[in-house]
């Protein structure tokens, strides 16, 4: 459905050019959901904006590589054409709904907006369909729902419309960045359940953005796991979660707190590297545990499935070679 | 023995201000009734979602805000009375570390000035103390002298964590108020601050209320802790009873929807129904009535009182008691 | 730290480089044009009769007015006059109007509804019949011009110095400051002013040009210095009637007005620019 190879992205700043994703290379699969997990620095939402050509055009970024969807090089399409992917083909989702609605427009205006833009249907035909979709988000009394301004639902409200919006184009793959990061917990169950529930039923494939690791454990497939632009890790779900290979992964998936059992939580020394400051070889190398001098050449992604980029994984203890 | 700190019957309402022609609009019930104590050395939790009266109740604590009813007692002195007699005192005795790591420092100011800045407001040190007061809280945090010439921005989010933290120890309080402290950061840096925040409690016998939404961190930082909804406590104990057994449905539901990061998660979603109400106009009797799965008759009717439990646990619902 | 060190972050805060380099600028310009005097080849006020309505020449590079006198010089000192009152009148509104904005912004309440109703009234004159009116009440005069023109500013300043206090004192760190024990009086001048300085100091440059664009129109209506003082408004006044017979004597005094204006409006602009974070690099 859509395949990313050796996509490079970087931004021209102050007559330097620098590299914010380098080598990135993913599949997501017909009914798949892939979830890509990073923290900030990662580049995990500028690639979400690199593959759907949203990138600031203010600022000087060059995109090498090839993103195909459906048969097509998006990188490659003029801008009418890729206005007509998005929406239709590739659906995108924000993380604050309150940015992405227009708050001076009722919420169904917006959702017939998006329906009527993308099939031909009168604006009765529409305005059903919007309830409809109110509804399949979980909207309560969509009918009354239906004539609200942006401001006067709450934040976990918010995010269904806009889940709503972006599935009344029934697009057949879609961008979620960080849809639930800005929710209460509680909430944030809600919505995931909501967005698994439907993209099972309309059978669409998902890449699924977040740093959170239990939101991604409770959606994905499949994890590509970024770091300082780069993807380190690309594996099923349960092989990340159960035996990760990287030592970024395994240093993540220990130093995070959990919520059933108490146990000493190791430390990452260090900080992300900043664009203009990377390390040579290996990005990881200076906050990594196993560091060695072979590290300093720069590593590669030795195939696209249950694969790491890191030249030490036969040698490091506990971990099973691919 | 009376706790370090004791907060008792806290209330607080916000009055939103009226419209020109409209009638007198109704108080926003931010927090009501809250009473929970912390001994010497305790790491407490007050857990809730947004909108819950936590952060207020941070606030009237630290003195950000004034309670409408209700005493915060640190070492049986009553704060409110204490700021206005001995305002040194009142604060020496309770600081708070602040959540967004971007704006809690002065972007004006270095590090230096920022942390010398309370010693100098206390006005109890000499230039040349106070110089070295700052390098050595620095250090206490894990940071190197030479930070004190530095601006914010010179720093990262963890960092600036670090120097809050220290800001708030500079007058050596008692009781130190964490309000949300790693929201704002990375997973990666989480632990690094989490387990220097609990360092420090060690080395200086803090007790620390700690602020959150987060139950991973309560289970693995905190000694007991509180439930907060919709402005009302509805559960306290022992971090690893509430956790391990929670017994209000509100608990519950936030136990399940915290997602473990293993393929158990896929099975935890969505138990609940239903956003948390408006405090202005909270629902009769039991406010978490209208999303609670287990409810009876009497809880529409009546706020349940509290029901003590073996170990110094207490729950408000009218299922267990 | 030195003490020029220590006065140099207290009063003009850590600001973007490009933004100092804009005062800088502004203040060198300013001195130069105080300095013009110097330069002048002539006593402005020397009167000869009997070269009256010179054209420009190498004797007299502006010509000479209807008295004699040389109008290079009276360009010069007329220009460090409307320096001295646009920059004495912008600082007058900028402190003034900067400290009630500050106070209002932060404090809120009923000290924030009176100082706006006080900006209300300012601002419902435009700022020359404002200071037409004070000139005609108390009659012309150095101070008296930067006392009027200071008052039509001060609303302006007061207006951004208000805003920028508002968003300031909702910071965490003026909590963090409020829970160490401090008093609102420092805060305000510790945490809130240096964080508007930046923006109000930019203001600043812009309103300089302006102030002294009034008091050229003043003097040209006749209200402002009275003659024989060089003014540049003043000289074009004197120059209207014998416009077509020597027309140097009203557009020297305008061009250099038309100069100065320009050059301060464009040191200003770069200024906003430097502090206007959109434009900040990636």
């Amino acid at each position: 459905m859509l395949e990313i190879s050796n996509l490079d992205v970087s931004v021209r700043s102050k007559g330097r050019l620098l590299p914010i994703l380098q080598d990135v290379n993913l599949t997501v699969r017909r009914d798949e959901t892939l979830a890509i997990v990073g923290e900030s620095g990662s580049g995990k939402s500028m690639l979400a904006l690199a593959i759907t050509r949203l990138l600031a055009p203010v600022k000087s970024f060059e995109l090498r590589g090839k993103v195909v969807f459906e048969g097509h090089d998006l990188l490659t399409l003029g801008r009418r054409e890729m206005a007509a992917v998005r929406g239709a083909g590739i659906g995108i989702m924000f993380q604050e709904a309150l940015g992405a609605l227009n708050p001076v427009a009722r919420v169904g205006a917006q959702i017939v907006e998006a329906l009527r833009q993308h099939r031909a249907a009168s604006a009765s035909a529409a305005r059903a369909a919007a309830v409809e979709l109110l509804r399949d988000v979980g909207i309560p009394a969509p009918e009354a729902r239906i004539d609200d301004y942006p401001h006067q639902l709450s934040g976990g409200m918010r995010q269904r419309v806009m889940i709503a919006m972006v599935l009344a184009c029934e697009p057949r793959l879609v961008i979620a960045d960080e849809p639930t990061t800005s929710l209460d917990v509680t909430i944030q169950s809600q919505i995931l359940s909501v967005l698994r529930e439907l993209r099972a039923k309309r059978q669409m494939s998902m890449i699924f953005i977040s740093h959170n690791l239990g939101a991604v454990a409770a959606m994905a497939d499949r994890v590509a796991v970024m770091y300082a632009g780069q993807v380190v890790e690309n594996a099923p779900a349960a092989e990340i979660f159960e035996r990760p290979r990287h030592p970024y992964t395994r240093a993540l998936l220990a130093a995070i707190p959990r919520v059933d059992r108490v146990r000493d939580l190791s430390v990452i020394p260090g900080v992300v590297p900043r664009f203009d400051a990377l390390p040579r070889g290996c990005r990881f190398a200076p906050r990594c545990a196993y560091r060695a001098p072979a590290c300093e050449a720069p590593q590669v992604l030795a195939a696209l499935d249950a694969a790491a980029r890191c030249c030490r994984i036969g040698e490091i203890p506990g971990v099973a070679a691919p | 023995m009376t706790a370090l700190l004791e907060v008792d019957r806290l209330r607080k309402y916000f009055q939103p201000p009226r419209r020109w022609l409209g009638p007198e609009p109704r108080p926003v019930r931010a927090v009501e009734e809250v009473s929970f104590a912390i001994e010497r050395g305790e790491s407490f939790a007050l857990v809730g979602e947004s909108g819950c009266g936590k952060s207020t109740v941070a606030r009237c604590v630290v003195g950000l805000l004034e309670p409408d009813a209700g005493s915060v007692r640190v070492s049986g002195r009553d704060l409110s009375l204490l700021r206005r007699v001995d305002r040194r005192a009142a604060c020496r005795s309770v600081q708070m570390v602040f959540q967004d790591p971007y704006s809690s420092l002065n972007p004006r100011m270095s590090i230096g000035d920022a942390l010398a800045e309370p010693l100098l407001i206390e006005g109890m040190l000499g230039r040349a103390s106070v110089r070295d007061k700052v390098r050595s809280l620095l250090g206490e945090v894990g940071l190197d002298g030479d930070a004190a010439a530095k601006f914010p921005h010179e720093f990262s989010g963890g960092q600036r964590q670090r120097i809050g933290i220290a800001r708030a120890l500079a007058l050596e309080p008692a009781v130190l108020i964490a309000d949300e402290p790693v929201s704002a950061l990375d997973v990666s840096i989480q632990s690094q601050i989490l387990l220097l925040l609990r360092s420090l409690q060690r080395s200086r016998n803090l007790s620390l209320l700690f602020i959150t939404h987060d139950l991973a961190v309560v289970r693995n930082f905190c000694d007991r802790m509180a439930v907060m909804y919709l402005g009302r406590l509805v559960e306290q104990g022992r971090v690893e009873e509430v956790l391990g057994a929670p017994l209000h449905p509100y608990t519950v539901a936030l136990r399940e929807a915290a997602l473990p990061p293993d393929m158990s998660a896929r099975a935890g979603l969505a138990r609940i129904e239903g956003e948390m109400p408006s405090a202005v106009d909270p629902p009769s009797g039991c406010h978490f009535h209208p999303r609670c799965a287990v409810r009876l008759d009497t809880c529409r009717a009546t706020y349940p009182a509290w029901t003590p439990l073996p170990g110094g646990r207490t729950v408000r619902c009218h299922r267990i008691g | 730290m030195s003490v020029a060190q220590r006065l140099r972050l207290r009063v003009f805060p850590r600001l973007p480089k490009a933004l100092l380099l804009g005062g800088l600028t502004f203040l060198l310009v300013c001195a130069l044009a105080a300095a013009l005097p110097a330069f002048s080849p002539f006593d402005p006020a020397e009167q000869d009769l009997m070269q009256r309505l010179e054209p420009p020449s190498a004797g007299h590079w502006f010509g000479t007015d209807n008295f004699g006198r040389d109008v290079f010089s009276r360009v010069l000192w007329g220009t460090r006059l409307s320096l001295l009152i646009g920059l004495g009148a912008t600082l007058a509104g900028l402190v003034a109007g900067g400290a009630l904005g500050i106070w209002a912004g932060f404090k809120g309440g009923w000290a924030d509804a009176a100082v706006m109703r006080l900006i209300d009234v300012l601002l419902s004159f435009p700022s020359f019949i404002l200071c037409l009116l004070i000139v005609a009440v108390v009659g012309p005069g150095v101070p008296i011009l930067i006392f009027a023109i200071g008052v039509s500013l001060v609303p302006k300043f007061a207006r951004v110095a208000r805003s920028s206090a508002m968003a300031i004192g909702g910071r965490e760190y003026i909590d963090a400051c409020r829970t160490m024990g401090a008093s609102d009086l420092r805060i305000m001048v510790r945490h809130v002013y240096p964080n508007v300085a930046g923006e109000l100091l930019v203001l600043a440059s812009l309103w300089t040009a302006n102030a002294i664009l009034i008091e050229a129109s003043l003097s040209f209506l006749g209200l402002g210095i009275r003659p024989p003082a060089p003014t540049l408004g003043g000289m074009m006044l004197e120059g209207l009637n014998v416009l077509h017979e020597a027309p140097w004597l009203t557009l020297m005094p305008g061009a250099a007005i038309f100069v100065f204006v320009l050059m301060l409006n464009v040191i200003g602009d770069r200024m906003r620019d430097a502090v206007d974070p959109r434009l900040r690099d990636v």
